[in-house]
């Protein structure tokens, strides 16, 4: 699984360096002429962060809460309606149990439970145990943009 | 009136099966931490897991974002070719 010179064309990795590779050269392609300005550099990052994030989404596609949540971010953002946010999280929230996260015995955790709802996409509609297992998935994912982003910085610094 | 404080205990199956899936889970999430502080890995609480794993998703957060801004800067100096280069090399 871990062979270092060939890359599974399937893996979440190549699904991901592919099309945020392909993001890139789009807005690389957008250059103006004063490239290097403040305000330029300042617009191409939020640009690729929003790359970043809607490579990782778009490869992990509707198989996780976390990354239908993104997605939903992303389409209602770049159709500038009115944000449907609150709505889709009602309409989740009353058909979802949340468990309770504080015990007798000591074993209570619901302040850092609503913390990590907070990072997580679509946290704040997931119960519990959701909420752990999509944890493991979107930490996963994240580890494997930073390490894509980091190749492809260090191959640009050469 | 108690069987809401006391449903760990008593009610039976259901929350019993819950607090292990939920032991289970943290587990896994535990073990995807960078262990650099934890001397004693094995019986470390929920709750510090927990706010371990918030701050893991914040750090990784803030890379991304780093990494981003140091691309914004990359991208304005280099030229067409190497796109080519890093996509043969990376999808090898």
């Amino acid at each position: 699984m871990n062979n270092p010179h060939h890359m599974n064309p399937r893996s979440l990795k190549s699904r991901f360096t592919t099309r945020f590779l392909r993001a890139l050269t789009k807005i690389r392609a957008q250059k103006p002429i004063s490239s290097s300005s403040p305000t330029e550099i300042f617009r191409r990052y939020r640009k690729i962060k929003v790359a970043a994030d809607k490579s990782m989404a778009y490869s992990v596609r509707s198989r996780k809460t976390w990354s239908r949540a993104m997605l939903w971010k992303l389409r209602s953002r770049s159709h500038r309606r009115r944000p449907v946010k609150t709505k889709f999280r009602q309409s989740v929230m009353k058909n979802t149990k949340t468990t309770t996260t504080t015990g007798e015995d000591g074993v209570g955790f619901g302040v850092e439970a609503s913390e990590l709802r907070e990072l997580v996409p679509g946290g704040e509609a997931m119960d519990l145990c959701n909420l752990l297992d999509e944890t493991a998935h979107y930490i996963k994912c994240l580890t494997t943009q930073v390490q894509v982003m980091k190749k492809i910085a260090d191959f640009y610094s050469l | 009136m108690s069987s809401r404080r006391s449903r760990s205990r008593q009610s039976g199956s259901n929350s019993r099966i819950t607090d292990d899936q939920i032991n289970d889970l943290v587990s896994k999430l535990h073990q995807l931490l960078p262990e650099i502080r934890n001397a004693h890995s094995d019986k470390v609480s929920a709750a510090k897991v927990l706010q371990e794993t918030c701050n893991y998703i914040r750090s990784l957060h803030r890379e991304v974002d780093d990494l981003s801004e140091r691309l914004s800067e990359l991208l304005a100096t280099t030229d067409n070719a190497q796109a080519a280069i890093i996509r043969s090399l990376l999808m090898q």
